[in-house]
This record gives structure tokens, C-alpha cells and sequence, in this order.
């Protein structure tokens, strides 16, 4: 845990008003990144990831209402009024996009992409400026300066990405959220990046929070991950240790179906992912949990602080004393048929 | 054995046409080619799952479809079951393709929105005209119960909207497998879903391989997935086979660096494993203008002499040396180099005019500090001669190579490095640079 966190988020909660109802896809999610540091943000499609960085940055769409805290330099981003919260995007807050293709203005060169952003932000900077900023932060990203004047199609897919991530550098925000930023990206180059973003808190000490489907990004790029599940932290804590020994049953079962070089058996989590319009009373993974109890099926966890700055949000932790007797005897289930699978 | 052998390719190109400008439209010039697949000559047996992997760029989409007919070869012969399918007509070809379906990367996009399961379902069978109504109907449900949509009824009448990303690609592949088919092309097929799903759908098609006798071209970027998957693994680099073998070879004991390369960049969630920092740059190259010699020659860690050093390669130097130099530096030494158009034109041997007022021995003196500092980079192996000539720089590199496969135990490879003569024609070259020396300032 860092003493003085960049960002401080407390009790989110987002929802979004549907025909069919609301979805509550951030349940009151609670979490710090510290000044040069990585957060990874792990969890299936439709968990609410996303929305969470978005509701971080308050940039979420109509429709969407949010509530709790977000605490950035003193004040609340959450009702913050539009203007003031537009002025702290760029230079404080930045946000990468995971298709890097449809960011950028095919009909802008790479250079008015710079200018455009820098003058908005800090009109005062000189011509000279402006160039020498652009032309560094590219540089570090591995873009060479003979390549400004051209056009985003003159760029490869790899190269585009390190260009949106240098537009979002140049303004030296404190706070990025990168949204699975290497997900359309090929192998190599995914390596290529982050290491890039691994770099960016020794560079630019700037906190990063990088949303991501794949475990093994987290590892190799965070700090810190965040498991989350049907709108709700499962799981925080360093990525070694979570990842070492996972203590929610859903990282360790998310880390058994993750297919890698050293997997020797096949595996997957029975069931789906709950719909976030009525989830599942109790814990919202009980239904497919292998190590579901009574007690999961009833009471809403409580989150546990395990020491090591690790915390977890499941029954088999405790606390003891709200557990009902017999609460810890394995929960009888049905049969998932595949017909509900994800 | 030969009647082991469903699909028999050989030297088989797809080249798609440039358009060029709107001019040279009119006037009906050609702007060039992209090879797509270039020269590729493989055999796909009867029951094996083949996987073709690579990055985007490396033609392996286009080499799959190639083989289903759905692109058209510029040469070479794809032979199905013995008849060569190159040359039929769109007819013919759909005919043939009861036999042979493709399942797609995005269920999403494969399914139409606007009809239900069983309509798609049955959609092949309507085409092909297969059966009665009534049978059509009992087949879909077979179908989607074999693919794990049980009970069907649950499932006929919902539209994709209704599914979940595993149950969409279960649709996908319910409606490839109804005509029965004897070969399924799965391009990516679980690229698109959570982890959690992917283990389900890659059990799924090895369940109905051994139900159905089913063959497969499991085309991908994951080498991970295609572990478990394949029986045999084909590397593509830029449209061709840089490494074929059993897939126990290939991860025990892989060849072509660029294949290490691959296996090294997978991201492992065992956070005591970190990938190496020491990856190649750079990304796949344009297939329209290929890098002489080997392909992979510009990012490999290990080419030397003979792989196909050329003028890009040190417009590549140049760029990536600048893009970490400081603003007065950078611009220093390229109002020094001048232009570097003349290094767009790939050719082993350039005279390059050095800035405005400066010598082409300026140029030389700063390739030589720029060798000077890291004599050990690949490039500096393939100059042969580095020369100032009044205002200009003349710079040679060795002529290159093209590589040729090479059977190495149970894999074949395509790299110099096992290449017994091109290794000796390096070491006769090196000895001959030694010779003449490099003529500097």
C-alpha cells in the first residue's frame, strides 16, 4: 500500500438503465493506485472492468449514473460539473484505447496530432516547444522524428499504439488507464509495449491502471493486480503473491483455464458470468464455485485483509464469527448444463 | 503413404494486386503485388490438426482460404483428395465445399443477427439442398446437441443476441459440421473469447474430430493454444514456411530464431517467469516490398553475412538510432546524412549524397562511430564496403542468399544457420572483407 495514492477510489458504483433493467456493472469497488505504479485490472468480458476505468475518469456515457468517491488531488471526481472535469483530462488523467486504428485522424499528420493536443492543453508552449516535447515522448516510445510529418495508415498496428501512447504521455498526466491496450496487437509486439508501459512508472512516475482479459500481461507488466468479478473486487494484492497463491477460488480457477506454454491439462470454469441486472444472492460466483459453502449462497461476503496488503472477498476467509453453524459445510448444487455457459 | 494425404500443396502463390494511384488505374499500370503466400508447398493428412501460425502479415488467413478456394492461387496446385481444386470453376468449388467448411475468428460477425439458430443452422443444408424439411429440421437439432446446445430447444429459436461468445462460436460451429464435412479451416477460433471459455471450445472441436474423423487447419497467433491443439506446427513468416514439424519438436527444440522469438514474447501468469526484454524489433515488413534474402533477416538477433543486409535495413539503423537522441543531435547528423530517399529502393549496393556542403566522408566517419559503438549488431556483418567518393557515400553489402528449406531431424527449417553452405560462403566472404579492408576516410 502506498502512503500517498494518486488516485483514491471509494465505494464506486456505476450503473446503467436498461429496458430490461439496471445494471449495476461497479458495485461498490474500492480501490488505490500509488504514484508510479501498475494496477492490473483482470477479470472475464462483461465484469464491469472497463466501466470502472471509465468511471475512474468520469467518462462514462449518458445513462449511466455513478455514486461514491473518486478521490484525485483533494477533490471528488465523482459530480464533479463537466468543465472543471474536462480540464483535468490530459494533463492529469489519460486514458489508451485498445484499437489503436480508430484513434487517430487518418487525415491528421502524426505532428497536428501533437500540436492539437499540446495547444489545448498548454497553449503557452512555443512552436519549438512543442516539437521538441512531441519528438521526445516519440522517441522514447521508439518513434523516430523523421517519421512526424506522416500520416497514421503510414504506421503498422504496433507503432500506432506506441503513437497513442505518446499523445497521451506528452501531457504528463499522473493518472493513465490503459484499457486492454495490446489486445489487438501481435505477440512480439505486445512484448514490445509492455515493456513500454512497464517503463512508464520509472520514466514518467506516472500510476497506471491497466485493464486487461489476460492474466499473463499482469504479470509481466503490474505491480499490483485487482481480480474482478460481476462488478465487484474479488481479489487485490501484489501480483506476485496473488498469482503465487491465489486466495479468491475464482483467480485461482481464472489462473488454471489460462492456457500458457506450461499448461499440461485443459480447464475452464463451469457456468457464465452472472448477468449484473439480478445477480446471484450471496457471493455472485457461489454458482460456479468449487469451493462454494452454505453460507456463500446466503450472506454477502465481507471483505477480508489477509496481511501483505492483500484483500478478498470470499467466505472461506471469514470472518468466523458471522459464518452460521453449519454455514461451512459444502454447498449442494445442480448440475451446470452447457447450456448456461459462457 | 499417399492415400494418407487430403490436401497436397505445391508452390502455391497468392499475389494480390496493388491499385495503385487513380492514374495508373486509367492507364491500366500495375503498382505491384503483396505475396501473401509465397511458394508454399505442404501436405495436410488425413485426421491431423495442422497449425499454421504467425503474426498478421504472415499470410496465414490467406494461405487457408487459398486452400478452401475462397481466394484464387497465382500459382502452384492445392490438390483436394487427389483433385486439384486451383482451377475449378465457382460451381464446382461449391459443390466441393460440403466438404470442406471454415469456422471464423468473431462469432459475432460469422452469425446474422437477424435469424435464429436454427435458420443458420440450417442454412447449408437449404443451400445445398439436403434433405426434407422434416429431416432438416431433426438434423439441426442433432447437430446442436453434438456441439453442446442441449437441449436444442433451448436454443433454436433465440438469435445471437440471446448467446454468449462461447455459445455463438458453438452455432459457428454447429452450422460448419451439419454438412458433414471432411476438412474444417478454423481461423482463430477461440481468439475472441474469455479464457474461461477458450478451454471449452478447444475440447469441443477435439471432441468432434474423434466423433466426426474431422481434419483440421487451425490457423493462429497463439502458439499457447496451438500446443495442445495441433499434431503439427507451421511457422509463416511473410507468406512463407520459415519452419514445419511435429509440435513436440517445435516446443521442445525450436530452429528458426524467429520461432524462439515467438515462444519467448507468450505472456506466462507465473510471475517468476518474465518475458525477455531481448525481443526482435520492429514489427512484420511490408509483403509488398519483402527485406532481401530472408525475410526475417531485419530483426533477427543472429543473421550474418550472407541473410540479405540492404539499404533499408540502414535507414532502420539511422531512425531508431535518432528516435533516442536528443532534438539537436538528431538533426545534426540527418542534415549530415541528407536525403535518404536512395535508401527506400531495396538493392545491396547505394551511392547516398551527404547533406548539403558536407563530404560523403562525414557520412562515412559517422557510420563508423555509429559501428564503432556497437560492432557486435548484426547490420555491420552484412557491409562489405563502405566507401567516400567526393560528395558521396557509397556503401555494399553482401549479396544476399534465399534461404531453402532444410530437413534438421523431425523439423524443416528455412535459416542460413543450418545451412552448411551458406554458413561457408560467409566465412569465405568474411575472410574476403578482411582482405580488402574497409576503405574509411
Amino acid at each position: 500500500m502506498t502512503a500517498t495514492p494518486v488516485v483514491s477510489v471509494r465505494d464506486l458504483r456505476v450503473y446503467y438503465g436498461t429496458p430490461r433493467g439496471t445494471v449495476r456493472a461497479v458495485d461498490r469497488v474500492s480501490l488505490d493506485i500509488g504514484e508510479g505504479e501498475v494496477l492490473g485490472l483482470v477479470g472475464e468480458s462483461g465484469c464491469g472492468k472497463s466501466t470502472l476505468g471509465r468511471g475512474i475518469l468520469g467518462l462514462l456515457p449518458d445513462g449511466a449514473a455513478s455514486d461514491g468517491e473518486v478521490i484525485y488531488g483533494g477533490k471528488n471526481l465523482v459530480g464533479m460539473n463537466p468543465k472543471e472535469l474536462r480540464r483535468l483530462r490530459g494533463p492529469d488523467l489519460g486514458l489508451i484505447f485498445q484499437e489503436p486504428m480508430t484513434r487517430l485522424n487518418p487525415l491528421m499528420r502524426i505532428e497536428d496530432h501533437f500540436r492539437e493536443t499540446l495547444e489545448q492543453h498548454e497553449p503557452k508552449l512555443s512552436d519549438r516547444e512543442v516539437r521538441t516535447r512531441s519528438l521526445e515522448t516519440l522517441g522514447r516510445m521508439g518513434i523516430p522524428p523523421t517519421r512526424f510529418r506522416q500520416y497514421p495508415h503510414e504506421f503498422s498496428g504496433g507503432m500506432r499504439q506506441r503513437i497513442m501512447i505518446a499523445l497521451a504521455l506528452v501531457l504528463r498526466p499522473k493518472l493513465l488507464v490503459a484499457d486492454e491496450p495490446t489486445t489487438s496487437l501481435d505477440v512480439i509486439v505486445e512484448a514490445q509495449i509492455l515493456g513500454i508501459l512497464s517503463d512508464l512508472r520509472r520514466n514518467f512516475g506516472t500510476a497506471l491502471l491497466l485493464i486487461t482479459h489476460n492474466l499473463g500481461i499482469v504479470a509481466e507488466a503490474c505491480d499490483r493486480v485487482a481480480v474482478m468479478y460481476a462488478g465487484q473486487i474479488a481479489e487485490e494484492g501484489d501480483a506476485r503473491d496473488v498469482f503465487g497463491e491465489p486466495a479468491h477460488p475464482y483467480t485461482r480457477e481464472l489462473l488454471r483455464s489460462t492456457i500458457s506454454l506450461e499448461t499440461v491439462e485443459l480447464h475452464s470454469i463451469p457456468g457464465a458470468p452472472p448477468n449484473l441486472i439480478d445477480p446471484p444472492n450471496g457471493c455472485r460466483f457461489h454458482p460456479r464455485c468449487p469451493s462454494a459453502m452454505e453460507v456463500c449462497a446466503s450472506r454477502d461476503p465481507v471483505e477480508q485483509a489477509l496481511g501483505d496488503g492483500r484483500r478478498v472477498l470470499c467466505w472461506l476467509h471469514g470472518p468466523d464469527e458471522l459464518i452460521p453453524e453449519d454455514g461451512r459445510e459444502p454447498l449442494e448444487r445442480e448440475e451446470i448444463a452447457i447450456a448456461e455457459e459462457a | 503413404m499417399a492415400d494418407d494425404v487430403l490436401v497436397s500443396i505445391r508452390g502455391l502463390k497468392t499475389y494480390y494486386a496493388i491499385r495503385g494511384s487513380f492514374a495508373s488505374r486509367i492507364l491500366g499500370r500495375e503498382a505491384g503485388h503483396v505475396r501473401a503466400v509465397d511458394d508454399v508447398s505442404i501436405e495436410l493428412r488425413r485426421g491431423e490438426v495442422l497449425g499454421l501460425v504467425g503474426e498478421s502479415g504472415s499470410g496465414k488467413t490467406t494461405l487457408g482460404r487459398t486452400i478452401l478456394g475462397l481466394v484464387s492461387a497465382t500459382e502452384g496446385s492445392v490438390q483436394f483428395e487427389g483433385r486439384e481444386i486451383t482451377k475449378l470453376s465457382e460451381r464446382r468449388l461449391r459443390a466441393l465445399r460440403r466438404e470442406m467448411q471454415i469456422v471464423f475468428q468473431d462469432p459475432h460477425a460469422s452469425l446474422n443477427p437477424a435469424m435464429t439458430v436454427a435458420q443458420q443452422v440450417e442454412h447449408p443444408l437449404q443451400i445445398h439442398k439436403i434433405g426434407s424439411g422434416a429431416e432438416r429440421k431433426s438434423r439441426v437439432a442433432e447437430t446442436l446437441s453434438i456441439v453442446g446446445l442441449d437441449p436444442p430447444e433451448q436454443f433454436l429459436d433465440k438469435y445471437p443476441s440471446d448467446l454468449s461468445g462461447g455459445q455463438k462460436q458453438r452455432v459457428v460451429i454447429a452450422r460448419a459440421i451439419i454438412l458433414n464435412p471432411v476438412l474444417l479451416v478454423a481461423d482463430e477460433p477461440v481468439s475472441m473469447l474469455d479464457m474461461s471459455v477458450r478451454a471449452k471450445i478447444l475440447e469441443l472441436m477435439l471432441y468432434l474430430k474423434r466423433q466426426l474423423n474431422l481434419t483440421y487447419l487451425y490457423i493462429t497467433h497463439d502458439l499457447a493454444t496451438a500446443k495442445f491443439f495441433c499434431d503439427r506446427i507451421a511457422i509463416l513468416y511473410l507468406g512463407r514456411i520459415v519452419e514445419i514439424g511435429p509440435s513436440e519438436a517445435i516446443y521442445a527444440d525450436p530452429k528458426h530464431p524467429y520461432t524462439k522469438a515467438l515462444l519467448r514474447a507468450i505472456p506466462d501468469p507465473d510471475p517468476r517467469r518474465a518475458v525477455p526484454r531481448d525481443l526482435p524489433p520492429g514489427e512484420v515488413p511490408d509483403a509488398a516490398q519483402p527485406p532481401l534474402g530472408c525475410s526475417f533477416h531485419p530483426r533477427c538477433p543472429l543473421a550474418f553475412e550472407v541473410c540479405g543486409w540492404e539499404t533499408r535495413d540502414l535507414r532502420d539503423l539511422l531512425e531508431s538510432r535518432w528516435a533516442m537522441q536528443a532534438q539537436e543531435d538528431y538533426e545534426a547528423e540527418q542534415a549530415l546524412m541528407g536525403n535518404l530517399g536512395a535508401l527506400d529502393e531495396p538493392a545491396s549496393h547505394v551511392r547516398l549524397k551527404a547533406g548539403s556542403g558536407r563530404m560523403g566522408a562525414d557520412v562515412v566517419a559517422l557510420l563508423e562511430s555509429i559501428r564503432a559503438a556497437s560492432p557486435d549488431a548484426p547490420f555491420w556483418k552484412g557491409i562489405r564496403r563502405i566507401a567516400a567518393d567526393g560528395q558521396f557515400a557509397e556503401i555494399e553489402w553482401h549479396e544476399p542468399i534465399a534461404p531453402r528449406p532444410l530437413d534438421q531431424g523431425e523439423t524443416t527449417v528455412e535459416c542460413h544457420l543450418y545451412d552448411e553452405d551458406a554458413l561457408a560462403e560467409a566465412e569465405r566472404r568474411r575472410g574476403g572483407t578482411t582482405a580488402v579492408g574497409v576503405e574509411t576516410v
